[in-house]
């Protein structure tokens, strides 16, 4: 079977949550501008886990980034559910490449952090059992009150994906959130991340090196032309049934095709 | 039990007493001996080297004095003067000892004497605080100061006068440059405009900062009869001392992990919390390693401020010593010094231990 792409595809307008609009990211530079990216399109729908790759320094973090708010936009336009969006914001969650944490925090106090500032007016209670679900979802039933310098790095990731979730963002960005790790942890937290996904189907941004990882988890891969003035080259829909199972992704036919236009694409 | 113990020596700075609390219990005897030799028995037998110098270099120092005080004696007054002075140094008379750097012994019989005559001053002290007791109820019921002990301060009380001065300075520095650090820190346009400022005043050498507080401290206090060179000398020891921690602190602050910063900006924290829940825990490893620098440069420059600001402690014991010229002056300073150097020593672990207790960094300092 062919995989077919679709590059640009209009969904109605209800239906989208992140919107980017003829983006551009220019860094000024002695010998003149480097323009990094430029008339980059891309819609992401409601409920849909999209993944990008890209070869390293094509621009995906910088990207990332600027939806998440930390970077400035140089041209065009980043909305969120039909309203541009100004500066940083917990509407966008966001897990890191490094997991971030406070290490002279325990792992309840970090994801209090972003719980305790998008509930306001809940109760200490209320507020303590949100942070515990999400912990627990994440397998650190356990682990609540371990300091976060005391996590081994793996397990301080998944402090990371509980503390986005918790706060309930309206769309999560993850930079390549697993690339530190080997890789045997790195399958483990793709089932953690996925699972509680099922459960939530916040709608996702991340980027990967790994292209397992991005036909196992996404919707969409959005494969990214190289920069400068990088943008979208293409966009494959992985067709697969959720909620996913490994063993069966890995056994379906397609698999292997999705793998080798991916690859194609990346050699290209 | 064991194992607390080895934590408690581990927090406060005292690991290398490790092996002896695990060869006690019967722990790996052939690897705990070598750690025993490596962490303590090399380290005492340094000191063992050092005092061997030190007697060596004293005894030489010691025979030269003596030969040049005996040839002199000779070409002034003759033979049997000589003679004399050869038998009076070879019987040990204090009165005609030659006087230069005092060896190991010496020392040592200085401290006992200097211990003893803490002892006997205590008592001093008890005995008028119990014969005025009745007296200073009365004077203080009629609304007069009480009768205060002004006799000679002992070693020990210097050496308590001292560690208050140091303290009152070390709170003042501690007080002044923590919130300085952290303001102009925050703010890279006020780090740009205090840079000059902090590197023209910081290296300013203690003596100049006590004659600058001694001129504002003696016009504003014109009118107190109260003692003015204790707080002469713990405004100069804070103001030397400062420095570190503000310029520690200031970098702490500016510096703080950007990932840090990213968090706290998409949970869109507000300044009060990001500066108390992140970016201060996130600086405290570099503004307890400018504390450190402060208290020991603060007990550093306390002794010279002491003797030249002529307020009691242990600077100007030493100064007293020199300018006194007995028999056991040279001693007693040595003394001094010793008590000087391990009590700065102390010092350094007190503050580290604090710093392992508050901050998330828990490496070993050194």
């Amino acid at each position: 079977m062919e995989t077919k792409t679709i590059l640009q595809e209009k969904f109605a307008p209800a239906d989208v949550m992140l919107d980017l609009q003829k983006l551009k990211k220019v860094y000024p530079t002695p010998k003149g501008d480097y323009v990094v990216l430029e008339d980059l399109n891309l819609q992401v729908k409601k409920e849909e886990f999209i993944t990008i790759i890209g070869h390293s320094g094509c621009g995906k973090t910088t990207m990332l980034s600027m939806i998440a708010g930390l970077n400035e936009i140089s041209g065009g336009k980043i909305s969120v559910l039909g309203s541009s969006i100004k500066g940083p914001g917990p509407d966008r969650g966001v897990i890191f490449q490094a997991p971030s944490l406070m290490p002279w925090m325990t792992a309840m106090e970090n994801v209090m952090l972003g719980v305790k500032k998008v509930f306001p007016h809940g109760t200490k209670k209320e507020k303590e059992d949100i942070c515990k679900y999400y912990l627990s979802k994440v397998g650190l039933d356990g682990s609540f009150d371990k300091r976060a310098s005391e996590l081994s790095q793996g397990m301080q990731q998944r402090v990371g994906i509980a503390r986005a979730f918790a706060i309930k963002p309206k769309v999560l960005l993850l930079d390549e959130p697993f690339g530190m790790l080997d890789s045997l942890t790195r399958g483990e937290l793709q089932d953690v991340l996925i699972e509680i996904w099922n459960k939530e189907k916040i709608t996702a941004v991340m980027i990967t090196h790994d292209v397992d990882e991005a036909i196992f988890l996404s919707d969409r891969v959005v494969m990214m032309t190289s920069g400068p003035k990088a943008k979208i080259g293409d966009i494959l829909p992985i067709e697969f049934e959720r909620p996913r199972s490994r063993k069966a992704v890995l056994a379906h036919d397609d698999y292997y095709n999705y793998r080798k236009h991916l690859i194609d694409f990346l050699e290209h | 039990m064991k194992d607390s113990i080895i934590k408690v020596l581990r927090f406060i700075g005292l690991g290398f007493f490790e092996p002896v609390v695990r060869l006690a219990n019967g722990e790996d005897s052939k690897k705990n001996t070598i750690e025993i030799l490596k962490k303590i028995v090399a380290p005492l037998a340094s000191i063992l080297l050092f005092i061997g110098v030190w007697y060596t270099g004293a005894k030489s120092l010691y025979n030269t004095e003596a030969n040049y005080k005996i040839e002199k004696t000779l070409k002034d007054q003759g033979q049997a003067e000589a003679d004399k002075v050869k038998a009076c140094i070879e019987s040990g008379d204090p009165s005609c000892q030659p006087n230069t750097l005092p060896s190991p012994a010496q020392v040592w019989a200085s401290y006992k004497v200097l211990l003893a005559d803490h002892k006997v001053i205590s008592a001093d002290k008890e005995a008028f605080k119990e014969k005025t007791a009745a007296l200073n109820e009365k004077r203080i019921a009629q609304g007069k100061d009480p009768i205060t002990y002004t006799g000679r301060p002992s070693f020990v009380d210097q050496i308590k006068t001292s560690i208050k001065t140091v303290f009152a300075g070390f709170l003042l520095a501690l007080l002044i440059a923590t919130p300085i650090g952290i303001i102009i820190g925050l703010s890279e346009t006020l780090r740009t405009s205090f840079n000059w400022l902090i590197q023209i005043l910081k290296p300013v050498s203690p003596v100049v900062w006590l004659l600058l507080v001694f001129m504002i401290v003696k016009t504003l206090t014109k009118d107190s009869t109260g003692d003015t060179s204790f707080v002469i000398s713990f405004i100069s020891v804070g103001l030397c001392s400062m420095w570190a921690t503000l310029v520690n602190t200031a970098m702490g602050v500016s510096t703080v992990d950007k990932d840090y910063l990213n968090v706290a900006k998409v949970l869109k924290l507000g300044t009060f919390q990001k500066i108390f829940k992140v970016i201060l825990p996130a600086s405290l490893p570099l503004i307890f390693t400018g504390l450190r620098i402060t208290l020991s440069v603060a007990w550093m420059v306390l002794i010279a401020i002491e003797l030249l600001a002529q307020s009691p402690g242990l600077g100007s014991f030493v100064w007293e010593e020199f300018q006194n010229g007995a028999m056991d002056s040279n001693s007693k300073i040595i003394v001094a010094m010793f008590v000087i150097g391990i009590i700065g020593f102390l010092l350094d672990r007190i503050m580290l231990t604090i710093q392992k207790f508050i901050s998330f960094d828990k490496n070993e300092g050194i």
